[in-house]
């Protein structure tokens, strides 16, 4: 299956994306806050519409809208400080809201790709494009890694501590709303919150420190993406679903086999 | 005199229309051990809170170490331990080494290079609270009272100078508690760190606090403790309490 070029490139991109998607997940689960997958992926949808209508690259349009929307729920996350969901419920309603009122009003024929995700039509753009911004996005994280862990165990003590604390989560939410943007070509825009989600919910069950728990979830997300592809391809399914539902069945295995312990 | 670590001039303090704390003037000396009592609900946290900078007094100022409380950045110097801190998801996957060595201040974030010094750092904090063997445990598996000295450990790991606790001995079983006041103690004494405790329980106070604060009606009363035996709670606690008290400042 190698010896077609989209197929090596929906590989270097999907393991891309398992890397990224899962550690970027890691942190909004611990921190509850994994529904914000699903509010920004909708308001990646009307970004991938408007790029449709006026010709300018879905991706990029994409990444303006879910960078703006994740400033949005930051600041409507601390004025609804004792409702922070609801924050995420407001952005929800805007970008589904938006994004059928544009895909009605010029040519979108394209955005299925998008919903579903797709691997025949990846560009030499896109590839750079997403393996440029995932690299910036692992290396942050590394760096900030101590920091957002103590964020995400207790923010409180880590704004004690001499964190600056509102800059990283907002710098995080654009980090989050990238990953979502650049990752929604291969698993779809639909799912793209379950690749951040599923491979944590994994690692959860197993993981016994903070470091390997991050490493668990990658690892899950890997898997699930190489398989996933491997699986789509020889039966023809659709890519992102595959994906999606291999690191489904990886969770209940971790969970059934977890249980035993 | 030594110098005020805390200060406090007519402070008042609202959520919403509620106002929980009114014109409320204290200082805290270097070496004091303070006890914060009241009833539930007499913004005991909230005072807490106030003086660590994690709130913002309506009306007054507060200093920490000579600064107003918003201009001070010398995090270092105080540490924290909130009621909420025990109360994560036990499924949280950290160990006790990753939680306590968070909290190390560095100002380098890429801190590759002192990673050993941290580790001794974090060992020797671990020792003073008696928790070394439990390094690479989940912080989630330790029982109310282990939790409760990794948070302490997590506070002494940048050498405070204050240390603020709210509702310490909630989760911490009789047995232990003990222990767990001569560990207090000995932070007091031995390494000379001003402690800042806030408690409902009267006999959570141990008896080496030097300084009582009650709470009571948005008012904040002081006890000079040495002459001040017969402290008046009926007013602040109801019946009862007083005999329990007694029982336990009587030498």
């Amino acid at each position: 299956m190698f010896e077609y070029e989209f197929i090596r490139r929906s590989f270097v991109m999907g393991i891309i994306i398992a890397m990224i998607a899962p550690t970027v997940g890691y942190f909004l689960v611990l921190r509850r806050q994994s529904i914000i997958g699903d509010t920004l992926s909708h308001v990646a949808l009307a970004g991938v519409a408007f790029g449709m209508i006026t010709n300018i690259y879905p991706i990029y349009t994409a990444i303006i809208f879910t960078v703006i929307a994740a400033i949005g729920i930051e600041y409507l996350r601390r004025r609804y400080e004792n409702y922070a969901e609801l924050s995420l419920s407001i952005v929800l309603s805007a970008g589904v809201g938006l994004a059928s009122v544009l895909t009605s009003l010029g040519n979108t024929q394209g955005i299925l790709s998008y919903l579903f995700g797709s691997l025949s039509l990846v560009s030499n753009e896109e590839i750079i494009l997403i393996i440029a911004l995932g690299v910036v996005i692992l290396v942050t994280i590394l760096i900030l890694y101590k920091k957002l862990f103590y964020m995400t165990f207790d923010e409180e003590s880590a704004y004690l501590a001499g964190i600056p604390v509102k800059t990283i989560n907002l710098y995080f939410s654009i980090l989050v709303a990238v990953t979502i943007a650049i990752s929604m070509r291969i698993v779809g825009i639909l799912l793209i919150s379950s690749l951040m989600i599923l491979p944590v919910a994994a690692s959860l069950i197993i993981a016994d420190s903070f470091k390997r728990g991050l490493i668990y979830s990658i690892l899950f997300g890997v898997t699930s993406v190489v398989m996933g592809l491997i699986l789509s391809y020889y039966l023809n399914l659709a890519s992102g679903g595959t994906i999606v539902l291999t690191s489904l069945i990886l969770l209940i295995i971790t969970i059934i086999k977890g249980k035993k312990k | 005199m030594s110098e005020k670590i805390v200060e406090l001039r007519n402070v008042s303090f609202s959520y919403g229309i509620n106002k929980v704390l009114e014109d409320i003037s204290l200082y805290i000396k270097k070496g004091d051990f303070v006890g914060i009592i009241g009833p539930n609900g007499s913004a005991k946290s909230t005072l807490l809170k106030l003086m660590v900078g994690l709130l913002k007094a309506d009306i007054g100022t507060i200093y920490l170490f000579n600064k107003p409380v918003n201009e001070f950045k010398e995090f270092y110097k105080i540490g924290y331990i909130s009621q909420t801190a025990r109360e994560f998801n036990n499924m949280f996957p950290a160990t006790v080494e990753e939680v306590v060595a968070a909290n190390i201040y560095n100002k380098n974030i890429f801190s590759g290079k002192i990673k050993r010094e941290e580790k001794t750092k974090v060992e020797e904090v671990l020792q003073i609270v008696e928790m070394s063997r439990f390094r690479k445990k989940k912080i989630g598996d330790l029982s109310g009272g282990q939790k409760q000295r990794i948070f302490i450990a997590r506070a002494l790991v940048n050498n405070p100078e204050i240390l603020f606790m709210d509702e310490p001995l909630v989760g911490v079983d009789i047995k232990s508690q003990s222990k767990f006041y001569r560990l207090l103690d000995r932070i007091n004494e031995e390494f000379n760190i001003t402690l800042v405790i806030v408690s409902h329980d009267i006999g959570v106070i141990s008896k080496k606090v030097n300084r009582l604060f009650c709470l009571s009606n948005g008012k904040v009363y002081e006890h000079d403790l040495k002459t001040d035996k017969n402290i008046n709670l009926k007013g602040i606690y109801g019946e009862n309490v007083n005999l329990l008290f007694h029982q336990h400042w009587e030498e």
